[in-house]
């Protein structure tokens, strides 16, 4: 279980919130200090979500450098009304990693007059998300081994699911069970949200 | 109206951890685009992946990399962002990410007559995977003739069409496999657009030659 400190928020979320901080400021002040914090609490991160997939220290050594030099000029989009670093950080990475293979992965775009927006009230959304932020990283930790395990496989090792079952040795049906399982977990603690 | 038939997880998951091939994440995302809620799914995933990403393991030999990153970045300009274009005043019927693929809206296709009063436009990928088309559906009409095997998607984007009890209208994306029969039908009064993504097949039967394909680019 995580401390709680008399706020009665976890530790955890209090490193969370500390980063929300750090990198609001890196976007408006490009404080080079502050940086370096996210740097040195990312970089190791980032660097073995790396290595799961090119298998390869200095390639990841250089997604890595890739990926932060990107955090460090996209600081001025983050939104801080998302409230989760490490949701924005992993998307990041996730795009560098898709590039470095030359793959493409078409995204919808928030300014298209087309795009149908959310009809939640910018204020609300911000309360709505840092609470669900941290209502998702408390069901994280209830989660059994064996669905974090494919969760892990199926956002870092950038597998197919079936690649996935002959790894584990388990039949395709378990795989996609675990995850539905998993997300219905998250979902249903963020109730009424989803 | 909200849309009803969302994504699965099974293709959500896999658009969210950049695994899935570009065909299928174009009706994804372009789902995605009229659809808030499966917006939110997709934000939690990537919540989930942020949550796994703090608990991973940790290397070390932060200082050299930290002198690197400064030597190298710090001191460069920061990139422009592009500004936005300014919008047309009437909202264009296909979001992105499709409409740029297509090379522009509704008004400006070049369709294809399928027969029978149907017309298609295909639309290029990168993927070898899959095949995509966008689809004009006469109103009242079966959508063509089309077998295919393997997975399919498809998402409305004007006008409706009717499977068995379900009515697909504007947003609404209908997950399809080989095994399902279905006779999707245009719905009276207006005709239906869609995005259709398959499992392309496969032109070459030697294993060989398939193996050769993306290597030769044919």
């Amino acid at each position: 279980m995580n401390k709680k400190n008399s706020d009665g928020l976890a530790a955890d979320d209090l490193a969370k919130s500390e980063m929300v901080r750090l990198l609001s400021i890196v976007g408006r002040e490009r404080s080079v200090e502050a940086f370096e914090a996210i740097f040195r609490y990312y970089a190791p991160r980032i660097r073995s979500f790396m290595v799961m997939k090119t298998k390869d220290r200095q390639a990841a050594e250089e997604l890595m450098q890739e990926t932060m030099t990107a955090v460090w000029n996209k600081a001025g989009q983050f939104d801080p009304a998302r409230g989760n670093v490490s949701a924005w950080i992993y998307t990041i990475a996730r795009n560098v990693r898709i590039d470095a293979y030359r793959r493409k992965r078409p995204e919808f775009d928030f300014n298209d007059p087309a795009f149908v927006a959310d009809d939640v009230a910018p204020a609300d959304q911000e309360f709505q998300q840092l609470q669900e932020a941290q209502l998702l990283r408390g069901a994280m930790e209830t989660l059994p081994e064996e669905q974090l395990d494919v969760l892990r496989r199926a956002f870092f090792d950038d597998v197919s699911h079936s690649t996935i079952a002959r790894d584990l040795g388990v039949p395709l049906g378990t795989v996609k069970s675990r995850i539905r399982l998993a997300f219905e977990k998250l979902r249903s603690s963020l109730e009424g949200r989803l | 109206m909200s849309v009803k038939h969302h994504i699965s997880d099974a293709f959500l998951i896999d658009y969210a951890s950049g695994t899935l091939s570009e065909g299928w994440s174009l009706a994804v995302a372009t789902h995605l685009a009229l659809c808030p809620k499966c917006r939110k799914r997709l934000a939690a995933m990537e919540g989930a992946a942020g949550a796994l990403l703090d608990k991973s393991a940790e290397s070390g030999g932060e200082d050299v990399a930290w002198a690197r990153f400064k030597a190298r970045t710090i001191d460069v300009k920061v990139e422009e962002i592009k500004p936005v274009a300014a919008s047309p005043k009437v909202p264009p019927v296909l979001p992105e990410p499709l409409r740029s693929y297509l090379g522009g809206d509704l008004g400006d296709l070049k369709w294809r007559a399928l027969g029978r009063g149907a017309y298609q436009i295909l639309i290029d990928t990168k993927d070898t995977e899959t095949q995509v088309r966008l689809l004009r559906i006469p109103a009242g009409k079966p959508v063509p003739e089309h077998t295919h095997e393997g997975r399919e998607l498809t998402l409305v984007l004007a006008g409706s069409f009717r499977d068995g009890d379900d009515l697909f209208a504007r947003g609404d994306i209908e997950e399809a496999d080989g095994d399902l029969l279905h006779t999707p039908t245009a719905t009276e009064g207006e005709d239906c657009i869609c995005l259709a993504v398959t499992e392309a097949p496969l032109k070459f039967s030697s294993w060989i030659v398939r193996l050769m394909q993306p290597i030769l680019k044919i």
